[in-house]
């Protein structure tokens, strides 16, 4: 019995010979930065049991152990290594359940994004008209206005019509929302543009002369040869949700101090600032740097590698 | 030309109606405005003849077209913090934003274009490496954590010495590290008053240093964007035929690079800087509260922390007037300059 060469090379090869993984290789600033991501997204999936102590239970805080600093200032305690915040919570721990709720933020508003962004994008590319006119006219409208502003501005209302502690209990998913809802424009003016250079392929019209509904068409053969885009614009739209969460947060539009993201770490240091305590600001600050920084390091390095023809402006 | 105009003008408009609605509708589900105006003890009858005095139980329309009426005479009503009409508090807090907005602009074009231009004529050098890493890392920083940093660095000083100051490498460390601080990073100081509601911080060097860190940490957001949109334009059209064209003709590559390519480089940052005036307005607001810099950001994350809807609706009315004062001067603009552009709006 002769085993057969399958015809098709199988996914692992073709990624084996493709181009992304030999740019890869030969890019140091890439590898380091995946090295990188990958060590934070783990840290942050496993806090619960990587985590000194739990920041979420009140039992295991001590308020008399408040505003202790990181383990090489003077006066440092070494059960907290990184020092503790104001509450007496111990900051290392705090970072990794922050990062946690930040990471969640940022790619539930991104998948959230991506569903609103791609489904719109499509129906304007393909359907064109008014339909097209109508979404893009709102796409216009929110980007001018700017993403951050459109979600400051959707968190106050939210907050208000939920009132502060409705929104604290709810805090991640009415995040995600409000992220999602004001940085789809990103996606659908992509996708638009790259469905309108696709649609007039000859592939569309043989699958439309062979009388595939709409749906199909946009779905199974239009959307595949978008995907280039749709993956630089996603790492670069999760890095922009993180810095927007941690905004909102920042104005206190976002996380709880009982239940921070880094964005309101970095808030509620900031009140002890003035007294000395800076490790509270700036250790979860630097954390939070240098997550969107190999993020939009990655973001750079697809979008030299894949070269999509971007929508500008 | 004119076409465009009255098509950009009637856009314009639409856009004012969409954010008159939604103004309208948040004043319409916030807060009931008999609540604020009588006590608890006031009996039903008397609130619901107040509130049919008032016209709250009128029909939706005719509710909106008397806010709209009243919008359009600029009267929105009082603000609750400052109990004034809520044009007056904006236009009290409007120069102080406006001066750190105008700060930050030359801030921006100052060295935007030039590090912009150089990491695209010599896209290898060291240099324009460095000015590029320094972007990227610019951009990861989120301008609040840059205003905090800043604050550290200039206004408290840095005194820690976390290095081994017996060793030569340590003390030098800790010597590079500690700073000084007294910058003001407070406030505005004392702005010397111009005119009306107007005191500038730009008459005095006291004045001028209250500015100093504000500026620099909004711009620091902003930066890196134009630094990299304008390299990236000025590599395509360093490729483009034209260029190729005048080089070879002999003119000087200054020249070149100055007069030839650096004005169709323009053409979309200027498209770009009027997207990125919303993006300004919006980190304002994080500049502000950050300084205490007593402009419309602070004041509208205020407004918001103590329901203040009256304030509320008019900052969302006049920030959505001025960005479509811009968007629409920045399309005619870029109409007048690029006449290749479609006016009519039409697809291609």
């Amino acid at each position: 019995m002769t085993t057969t060469t399958p015809r098709v090379a199988s996914r692992w090869s073709r990624f084996r010979g493709s181009y992304l993984l030999y740019s890869f290789k030969r890019d140091l600033i890439a590898q380091l930065s995946l090295v990188v991501f990958i060590a934070l997204v783990a840290v942050a999936v496993l806090a619960p049991w990587l985590a000194p102590m739990n920041p979420y239970d009140l039992a295991q805080i001590d308020i008399m152990a408040s505003e202790l600093p990181p383990f090489w200032v003077e006066g440092s305690d070494p059960t907290y290594l990184m020092g503790t915040d104001a509450q007496g919570r111990d900051l290392l721990s705090t970072i990794l359940y922050g990062a946690r709720v930040s990471l969640i933020i940022g790619f539930g508003a991104v998948a959230l994004q991506a569903l609103l962004g791609v489904s719109f994008g499509l129906l304007a590319g393909y359907l064109g008209g008014r339909v097209d006119a109508f979404l893009m006219r709102l796409a216009d409208i929110q980007l001018s206005f700017s993403t951050l502003m459109v979600a400051i501005v959707v968190g106050a209302l939210v907050k208000a019509i939920f009132g502060g502690a409705t929104f604290s209990a709810y805090a991640v998913p009415l995040l995600v929302l409000i992220i999602g809802l004001a940085e789809w424009p990103q996606y659908a003016r992509t996708v638009r543009a790259s469905v309108l250079a696709e649609r007039h392929k000859e592939y569309v019209d043989a699958a439309r002369v062979m009388g595939f509904t709409s749906r199909r068409i946009m779905f199974r053969h239009i959307l595949p040869n978008t995907l280039s885009p749709i993956f630089v614009i996603s790492t670069v739209q999760v890095a922009n949700a993180i810095i927007s969460e941690a905004a909102l947060s920042f104005l206190g539009l976002g996380m709880p101090e009982t239940q921070p993201s880094l964005g309101s770490l970095i808030k509620s240091g900031f009140d002890y600032l003035q007294s000395g305590s800076w490790w509270i600001t700036l250790i979860p600050g630097l954390v939070l740097v240098v997550l969107v920084l190999v993020i939009n390091l990655l973001g750079d390095w697809l979008r030299d590698v894949l070269n999509p023809r971007l929508y500008k402006g | 030309m004119i076409a465009f105009l009255i098509k950009r003008l009637f856009h314009a408009l639409l856009v004012m109606f969409v954010i008159s609605i939604i103004a309208f509708a948040i004043q319409d589900n916030l807060g009931d405005p008999i609540q604020q105006m009588v006590g608890q003890s006031v009996p039903e009858s008397e609130r619901e003849a107040l509130r049919e005095q008032l016209g709250l139980n009128d029909p939706f329309l005719v509710q909106y077209l008397r806010f709209a009426g009243n919008a359009l005479q600029l009267d929105f009503g009082y603000s609750y913090i400052f109990n004034q009409p809520t044009t007056e508090v904006i236009l009290r807090h409007l120069p102080a934003t406006l001066e750190l907005v105008f700060a930050t602009t030359l801030l921006i074009v100052l060295f935007s274009v030039p590090i912009g231009v150089y990491s695209a004529i010599r896209p290898r050098a060291w240099l324009s490496r460095f000015f590029m890493g320094v972007s990227i890392i610019g951009i990861s920083i989120p301008v609040f954590l840059t205003a905090i940093m800043l604050i550290q660095l200039f206004a408290i000083g840095v005194s820690w010495s976390p290095f081994p100051a017996d060793t030569g490498w340590g003390a030098w460390l800790n010597d590079l590290i500690t700073t000084e601080g007294g910058m003001p990073a407070y406030g505005r100081g004392n702005p010397v008053p111009v005119f009306g509601t107007w005191a500038t911080n730009f008459a005095s060097l006291e004045g001028l240093t209250y500015l100093v860190l504000p500026a620099i940490s909004l711009a620091s957001i902003m930066l890196p964007l134009f630094i990299r949109l304008i390299r990236a334009e000025m590599l395509e059209v360093l490729q483009s035929e034209y260029v190729k064209f005048a080089r070879a003709k002999g003119i000087s590559l200054r020249r070149i690079y100055f007069v030839h390519a650096l004005k169709n480089t323009m053409l979309p940052v200027i498209t770009m800087g009027g997207v990125q005036i919303g993006t300004l307005v919006a980190y304002t607001i994080l500049t502000e509260t950050v300084f205490q810099w007593p402009g419309m950001g602070l004041m509208f994350l205020n407004a918001i922390q103590r329901s203040d809807v009256p304030l509320i609706i008019t900052y969302l009315m006049i920030v959505g007037l001025i960005f479509v004062i811009t968007n629409t001067l920045v399309d005619l603009i870029y109409g007048l300059v690029n006449p290749t552009v479609k006016l009519t709006g039409k697809p291609a």
